[in-house]
């Protein structure tokens, strides 16, 4: 896994190779070079989504929620996306699997690249982004079904073929809910509390085994000891998986996040490593907003 | 300079709970007029149709003598029509709702068909009627056959199945939706999996209303050519036949007592027919719901 040291160096924060970069991060192309000219003897890492110059309408062209937005995801890091309500935070998160398209009246530009692919190329298909890049909902949304049915449907309509015991207890374990429900797994799915409905999507989400997770609020409707379980489950996934999360909380973007974008009125205000820019932000915006003084 | 609110408050709390107090009273009295009603027309009804009502009433082809009367040929008339209708209109019906709902795209040529459809459910019956004997039985030269009948009865209630399925199609939540394209679903497999079992129970209201109102439809049926006078049961879907209200009708309209009462009776046979076939949809239902809700 290159999510070692090394790449705290690599992950292009913007503050050495541009410090007054507008969108708190240099084009692509400059970041890649200065990528590799700062890495030397490190091995380059490509980042897992490339976002570039993104705008996003609501209401036929109404609102112009997303307003020129690039930036760049690592790979087995945890990004945070924080900003005030109406920010833009959660349309970016579902522009990384097309989730808005299914939203009649919205409009796309801008380019985003998942592993240097691009997912709203004419050829590609929705589904298969959707695959690849899964999704965990703010409200716990279990389908009305079993546990395990619960678990097992995406890996089944996606045409799995292998041992489905096996993965629906894998998923289950990754998502640190198996030891509570493995004596119920076909008891249906509702009568879990909310953090375990969550912790289910979440599994749910693992099942089809996806590159990236999204994550939109998970834990904004529990209370704090299924929170803790929640993050703690969202630091051990980012060994196998790209984690990107909207949180409101800062204090949970602090404690869970490898790095943080700070958005506000539809644009990104700044990128850098979480520590960095909770401690040491560029702008004062960002300034304002992480110690509390306005959002 | 700030409001200086100086007024008093004067309660009049028992002026205000009187009020409450005749309404309520109001409300209750236009319940049970309804009701009252209702029961009145049952009792005389029962009481009438009472002497009468046997299996030999069921068993008997219709008769010049009162005595020997019965309605079999009209019930299985109108199993024959409510089985046929039930087969063309449900399909039909929720198929158009499931591509209204879920694939057709927003736009002029929707709003126009919402509009048309709701306007179709207002049409008259009797329209129906007309719209049957010109199209099935003489265009299509299905003559006065159940066939045509069912069909005319089925384009009378697919309007009313059609805005019920979507009611029920719309009312499933959002998330369940949306967790299952984030799953890499296909639009067929959400539909399939997720949004119709959970929009059943809604569904199934919608057929029992529909079909309800089928049920009783005679002057539809008239137009169409059904007989009043039938001595033989219908053998398949082309043969002529009669039905239940007609069979009603046909009585009522003759000046002798006994052919009255002889309405009567067939009128309790027609209510214990829909009350079975409301029964066994409201079981269905409960039954889906169940599933719905786990154990």
């Amino acid at each position: 896994m290159p999510a070692d040291e090394s790449t705290d160096d690599v992950s292009t924060s913007p503050a050495s190779a541009d410090p007054v970069s507008p969108n708190g991060r240099p084009d692509t192309s400059e970041a890649s070079g200065s990528r590799e000219d700062s890495s030397g003897d490190a091995p380059t890492v490509h980042p897992k989504l490339e976002i570039e110059d993104l705008h996003f309408w609501y209401d036929n062209g109404g609102t112009h929620a997303l307003q020129g937005i690039s930036m760049d995801v690592q790979p087995h890091r945890v990004t945070a996306l924080i900003g005030p309500s109406g920010c833009g935070k959660s349309t970016l998160l579902r522009c990384l699997n097309r989730m808005n398209e299914l939203i009649q009246g919205t409009t796309l530009e801008g380019t985003i690249l998942v592993d240097g692919q691009d997912i709203y190329a004419e050829d590609t298909d929705p589904v298969m982004v959707r695959r690849r890049v899964g999704m965990v909902f703010q409200k716990p949304n279990p389908f009305p079904k079993t546990i395990y049915k619960n678990v097992a449907w995406g890996a089944e309509i996606n045409g799995y073929t292998g041992d489905l015991d096996a993965l629906v207890e894998r998923s289950l374990r990754q998502a640190a809910l198996w030891d509570e429900v493995k004596d119920q797994l076909h008891s249906h799915a509702t009568n879990l509390s909310g953090g375990q409905q969550q912790r289910l999507c979440i599994a749910r989400t693992l099942a089809v085994q996806p590159d990236v997770v999204l994550m939109d609020e998970p834990a904004s409707a529990l209370d704090p000891i299924a929170t803790s379980k929640i993050e703690e489950t969202i630091t051990e996934l980012k060994e196998d998986y790209t984690i990107v999360i909207v949180t409101h909380n800062m204090q949970q973007a602090s404690r869970i996040s490898d790095e943080t974008a700070f958005l506000y009125m539809g644009r990104l205000i700044e990128m850098n490593p979480t520590d960095q820019l909770f401690t040491r932000p560029e702008k004062d915006r960002t300034e304002a907003y992480v110690t509390g003084r306005f959002g | 300079m700030e409001p200086s609110p100086n007024g008093t408050f004067e309660l009049r709390r028992s002026q205000r709970k009187r009020v409450g107090m005749i309404l309520a009273g109001v409300l209750f009295l236009a319940t049970i007029f309804g009701i009252v009603v209702l029961v009145a027309l049952l009792v005389d009804v029962i009481l009438t149709a009472a002497p009468w009502l046997d299996a030999q009433f069921v068993r008997s082809f219709p008769s010049r003598t009162p005595g020997e009367a019965g309605v079999w040929s009209a019930l299985m008339g109108t199993l024959w029509l409510m089985g046929l209708t039930a087969l063309i209109s449900v399909p039909l019906g929720v198929a158009s709702a499931v591509y209204l709902e879920e694939y057709a795209q927003d736009g002029w040529f929707l709003r126009l068909i919402r509009v048309n459809i709701a306007n179709l459910a207002g049409v008259p019956s009797v329209v129906y009627g007309i719209l049957g004997l010109a199209l099935f039985v003489r265009f299509v030269s299905l003559g006065s056959s159940l066939l045509a009948g069912a069909l005319t009865l089925s384009l009378l209630i697919l309007p009313i199945i059609i805005i019920s399925t979507q009611e029920a199609l719309r009312s499933v939540p959002s998330g369940v939706r949306e967790s299952a394209y984030a799953l890499g679903a296909t639009r067929w497999q959400v539909i399939q999996s997720h949004v119709l079992p959970m929009a059943a129970p809604g569904i199934m209201t919608g057929v029992i209303l529909a079909l309800s109102r089928a049920i009783g439809e005679t002057a539809p049926l008239i137009l169409v050519g059904a007989l009043t006078f039938v001595s033989f049961v219908p053998q398949g879907a082309l043969d002529q036949f009669t039905a239940l209200p007609i069979q009603i009708f046909n009585w009522a309209a003759r000046p002798q007592d006994e052919f009255r009462a002889l309405a009567a009776a067939a009128i309790v046979v027609l209510m214990m027919l829909l009350f079975t076939m409301n029964l066994t949809a409201i079981l269905l239902r409960n039954y889906f719901e169940e599933r719905r809700a786990g154990s």
